[in-house]
């Protein structure tokens, strides 16, 4: 299949039509010695049941959908409503692009604005922009917009911040004037905070710290964020568990200054790690610093509401080696499923949602610590993660547990080394009961 | 249409020159080039400008422009209503539109700039 | 049609989309006294299920899309988006694989990460590729950071990236971001790279070239092998934007050009979805020199096993999170997949026949800056229509009323008044027609009538839209009334 839709009598008139026998004779400005000579190694065309026979082949090599998995770590299993899928999957939300002609693509303008409204409603933040890639990127974005809005070198980065996202940031900063240093972590798995004031100076642009963190600790963003505003810098609270906000305190509502996190939380699925949702919201002074895509209100000449994309001139199309940010394409179709699943969940749905995270997650640790030799690390309050070091080689806990097609926690040694046999479990309201219980029973027999 | 007592530049600024101060504005040219100005990104009072170094943006809603100081000199003044109000660079580019107040460095640089009789000529060799 | 409100004023207490079963272990709610909570998230909507299915069903009828006609965006190449691609990816395998997972349970997915980067290598010619880059631009940006990964280690990491004046704005933007001042290399008369010019600027202090072949004008670079010289003998690399991949696939290979390192957008040439501005994917190569910098993780194969390598200590490090836009390299995989080798030559050679065929049929409506031949997309002006006092964007609009989307406008910024057209190859000759048709009636109506043009479109959900007005008093979220009447104050 070629999804070509001319005939050859179609093709013999267009041909007459521009003047050539052979379309061949198109490509004539493409030098001789250039042409490919030979046909394309690659595998032979496949009709619509071979190619679903090819993937079925390749996708049962998975062994993930009927395991009983205890993964976070940037990454989570929510429940996605029906109807995100049902809507998402329509031919207009699928299939047009960046909304350059306002007249014919409302639908995409009022779904991004009515994105950026629950997103600053979420963070308590004045304006919000239309998506970015993902979490990681969203918040190297965040310490490249602190930059250019305070003009300061320094970048402090908590050691708690998802380990991706600090790799991410270090290869976005490698070369620009910025100075990235990490900020170590105390024994409540929160920011160490002597130490970041021991960093924090008057040429620090912007402190990055991540609520909960990679530890699945809340961190006391009001705390940071008042020590950075003494020091002229700005702080920055990267949200990658977004259901958390259901409950815990909007960021800008406790002093932050930018909010940048991942959405995938919001009705997207797990996917092998993308396509997520990259976000960023800030105050409103800082409009002009803002990456990415804006939709605005307006109104046509009749004087009806309508929506464009708007302060474009901070864009790469036009600002060119000056703008904001290279984006260009963004993440709009992710940002959409997470518009129909936070309008479905709604009010009383985030907060609900929330809770049984929180809930099931304090069931889960307190039955797992329960365990003989099996500790909570740190003594900070948690969302839907925490850490337990176990008494035994992790490496081979986890093997024993695979076997029984638990999948469980995320094994920190390779991020921390310092945190031998520690694990990052993390508990949704995907988990039922019974599926806790089988955690805990399953490691009671893998220490036994 | 272009006063008389202004000097110009090839980039389409102006400058009103009394005493050692100059006022500084984008001509009506310019501000019909870009179409309606949507926001001006202006200078800090006192930063101190070289000859021809850009003093900060003006911005339509597709196209965005450097404005570059026609003199050398340090930053005494900024038009703050154009925060609220860009329009008036369209509306009024050679008066209420005014950008910059300059202390100005060297005064010679006016010869560098053009008169409204030479800059009036100049456009029309662009606008053919 | 009926005017949909934001889902913000259909909200009212007591509503509700969607439940949750009931909470199966105990509530401690001591765990929540010590935190710092919420009451409620302050405008929050609250509506019911019907409501929200019949919100966003009635917004996606005002979106023109790919599935309902005709959208010939120039460079942005929207062609038919297969469905059997969306089947394929939406397999749970696929969705409910958790990226950290290890490795021995995700051998498919790596397995489809492989072959796909294998392909593609054999498409363009190039030695290997990463599917990280989420789009285009970070495409860019990795292949820049490749290129002064490679230059750092040879002690100077150089000052310049060269681009031609017709390149679109990422490029430029992307040689910032990596460190790069950009100089502007100009376009001949033909509306390709000024080789001279090239040359004269070509130091030992320039990184790169970043090069978009076909350009945007759709020309194809003949003098790329002279281009590539130049560059090369000054120690520098040649950067390939891949954004008009469509024109080439099986016809010539970039890799044979002895282009550095290219970019590809899955989302242009491999068909996968725009979805009303992402998600793409970004997918770059590189010939053997720049294969060491590559962003990690890298999956090799380990006692017939696929597994991950973190230790590549010449590795630029990661760009994202994760592997990429997984899903979207599903869907490219899916679709070359179907068309094998003789149907990737099969899309450029009709994709070229079209936008001949449109550009001939046209030429003597719409004025061509250009005479040189173009493959995959045409640039015509509004130069004609300015005599009337139309511009380009008089025309895009009057478009709408017959149904169509607009061409790009205003881009390459090297002709002015621009518009863009890319057919395709998927489009029908009647579609084709259609177009052309609608385009010479709006030429006509430019001499007769063009006060019609200056106040479309006429039929759409909302008619033309005040920008002036969003750009000077950006109104970019809602607010509830009251907070809404304190704002004017």
């Amino acid at each position: 299949m070629n999804y070509t839709s001319l005939s050859d009598k179609d093709k013999k008139e267009m041909m007459a039509k521009i003047g050539i026998t052979s379309v061949d004779e198109l490509f004539r400005s493409i030098p001789e010695g250039l042409r490919l000579k030979k046909v394309l190694n690659i595998p032979a065309s496949l009709s619509e049941p071979e190619l679903l026979s090819f993937f079925e082949k390749v996708r049962v090599q998975n062994k993930c959908s009927d395991c009983l998995s205890f993964l976070g770590g940037g990454a989570y299993n929510h429940f996605i409503p029906y109807s995100v899928d049902y809507l998402s999957s329509r031919g207009e939300f699928l299939t047009p692009y960046t909304p350059y002609q306002p007249e014919v693509s409302q639908g995409t303008l009022q779904i991004i604005f009515e994105f950026q409204t629950l997103i600053c409603q979420l963070t308590g933040m004045d304006i919000a922009n239309a998506s970015l890639y993902d979490g990681a990127s969203a918040t190297a974005e965040a310490v490249l917009m602190a930059h250019r809005l305070q003009g300061k070198p320094k970048a402090l980065i908590a050691k708690t911040l998802n380990p991706q996202y600090r790799e991410v940031i270090g290869t976005y900063v490698k070369n620009m004037a910025i100075e990235a240093e990490e900020v170590g972590y105390s024994s409540s798995g929160e920011i160490d905070f002597e130490d970041l004031k021991q960093k924090i100076d008057e040429e620090t642009s912007v402190v990055v710290c991540q609520s909960p963190n990679f530890m699945g600790v809340i961190e006391n963003i009001k705390k940071i964020s008042e020590l950075a505003h003494t020091h002229h810098s700005l702080c920055t609270a990267v949200i990658a568990e977004p259901v958390s906000l259901g409950i815990l305190e909007a960021p800008g509502k406790l002093g932050a200054d930018i909010a940048a996190g991942e959405g995938q939380s919001f009705g997207i699925p797990l996917s092998f790690g993308g396509p997520y949702l990259g976000f960023m919201a800030c105050k409103k002074d800082f409009i002009r610093q803002l990456p990415g895509r804006i939709a605005g209100q307006t109104t046509d000449v009749e004087g009806r509401r309508g929506f464009v994309l708007t302060l474009s001139t901070r864009e790469q199309h036009i600002r060119r080696e000056k703008a904001t940010s290279n984006i260009c394409t963004n993440q709009a179709w992710c940002a959409l499923r997470a518009t129909v699943f936070l309008e479905s969940l709604g009010q009383e749905g985030m907060k609900e949602l929330a809770l049984q995270n929180i809930h099931k997650a304090n069931y889960a640790r307190e039955k797992l610590t329960q365990l003989e030799g099996v500790k909570a690390i740190f003594s900070g309050s948690s969302f839907n993660e925490f850490v337990l070091q176990l008494p035994k080689d992790l490496t081979h806990i986890n093997e024993f547990l695979e076997k029984k097609k638990i999948i469980a926690g995320l094994k920190l040694e390779e991020f921390y080394p310092e945190l031998k046999n520690c694990a990052l479990f993390c508990v949704t309201e995907m988990h039922r009961k019974e599926d806790i219980d089988n955690l805990v029973k399953s490691l009671n027999e893998g220490l036994g | 249409m272009y006063p008389d007592d202004f000097y110009y530049s090839k980039d389409h600024e102006w400058a009103q020159v009394k005493d050692d101060t100059a006022t500084v504005g984008i001509t009506d040219f310019a501000q019909k080039q870009l179409g309606d100005v949507v926001y001006v990104e202006l200078p800090k009072v006192g930063t101190t400008l070289e000859f021809h170094q850009s003093l900060g943006v003006v911005e339509s809603v597709k196209a965005v422009s450097d404005i570059y100081s026609p003199l050398s000199g340090e930053v005494i003044a900024v038009n703050e209503e154009l925060n609220g109000s860009p329009e008036l660079i369209n509306e009024d580019s050679h008066g209420k539109g005014w950008i910059i107040r300059l202390k100005i460095k060297d005064k010679s640089e006016t010869e560098k700039l053009m008169s409204a009789a030479e800059y009036e000529k100049f456009l029309e060799g662009i606008e053919d | 049609m009926i005017r949909e409100p934001l889902i913000f004023e259909l909200s009212a207490k007591g509503k509700r989309a969607f439940a949750f079963p009931k909470l199966d272990v105990p509530a401690n709610e001591e765990t929540i006294k010590n935190l710092a909570t919420r009451k409620e998230i302050e405008g929050f909507p609250e509506v019911s299920e019907v409501e929200v299915v019949r919100h966003f069903t009635r917004l996606s009828q005002t979106n023109h899309c790919v599935d309902i006609g005709f959208y010939p965006l120039g460079s942005c190449t929207m062609k038919y988006n297969p469905k059997i691609n969306e089947k394929v990816a939406s397999s749970p395998e696929f969705l409910s694989t958790h990226p950290l997972a290890p490795p021995e349970f995700v051998q498919g997915n790596l397995e489809i990460l492989k072959k796909t980067e294998g392909i593609l290598a054999e498409i363009t010619g190039m030695e290997a590729f990463t599917l990280q880059p989420s789009a285009g631009a970070q495409g860019e940006l990795v292949g820049m950071m490749l290129i002064r990964a490679y230059h750092q280690e040879q002690g100077n990491p150089r000052k310049f990236v060269l681009i031609p004046d017709s390149a679109h704005g990422t490029n430029p933007s992307s040689a910032h971001i990596c460190g790069y001042q950009v100089k502007e290399i100009k376009s001949n008369d033909k509306g390709t790279i000024d080789t001279e010019d090239l040359a004269q600027n070509m130091t030992e202090e320039v990184a790169a070239l970043m090069v978009t072949n076909p350009n945007t004008l759709g020309i194809f670079e003949n003098d790329i092998k002279k281009i590539t010289q130049i560059v090369h003998d000054q120690g520098g690399f040649v950067y390939m934007d891949g954004a008009n991949m469509n024109a080439l696939t099986g016809i010539c290979r970039p890799g044979d050009m002895e282009v550095d390192v290219i970019h590809l957008n899955l989302h242009k040439t491999f068909s996968t979805p725009h979805g009303g501005g992402g998600p793409g994917a970004g997918p770059v190569g590189v010939n053997r020199k720049l294969e060491p910098y590559l962003p990690i993780p890298v999956i090799v194969k380990k006692e017939e096993r696929w597994s991950l390598d973190f230790n590549r200590p010449q590795s630029i490090g990661r760009v994202r999170s994760f592997f990429g836009n997984f899903l979207v390299v599903v869907k490219a995989l899916s679709y070359v997949l179907s068309l094998g080798p003789e149907g990737l030559q099969e899309i450029s050679e009709i994709a070229v026949l079209n936008s001949n065929y449109i550009r001939k049929s046209l030429e003597q409506d719409f004025h061509l800056k250009y005479q040189t031949p173009t493959l995959h997309e045409c640039v015509f002006s509004d130069k004609f229509q300015r005599e009337q006092g139309i511009q380009n964007i008089d025309i895009a609009k009057r478009l709408i009323d017959f149904g169509l989307h607009p061409p790009t406008m205003s881009f390459p910024l090297i002709v002015y008044g621009a518009l863009m057209i890319e057919p395709t190859e998927t489009e029908s000759k009647r579609d084709l027609d259609l177009f052309i048709e609608a385009m010479k009636q709006i030429a006509k109506e430019a001499k007769e009538k063009p006060e019609i043009l200056k106040s479309a479109p006429h039929q759409s959900y909302v008619r033309r839209l005040d920008e002036t007005t969003a750009a000077r008093k950006p109104v970019l979220r809602w607010a509830a009334p009251q907070s809404q009447e304190g704002k004017k104050e």
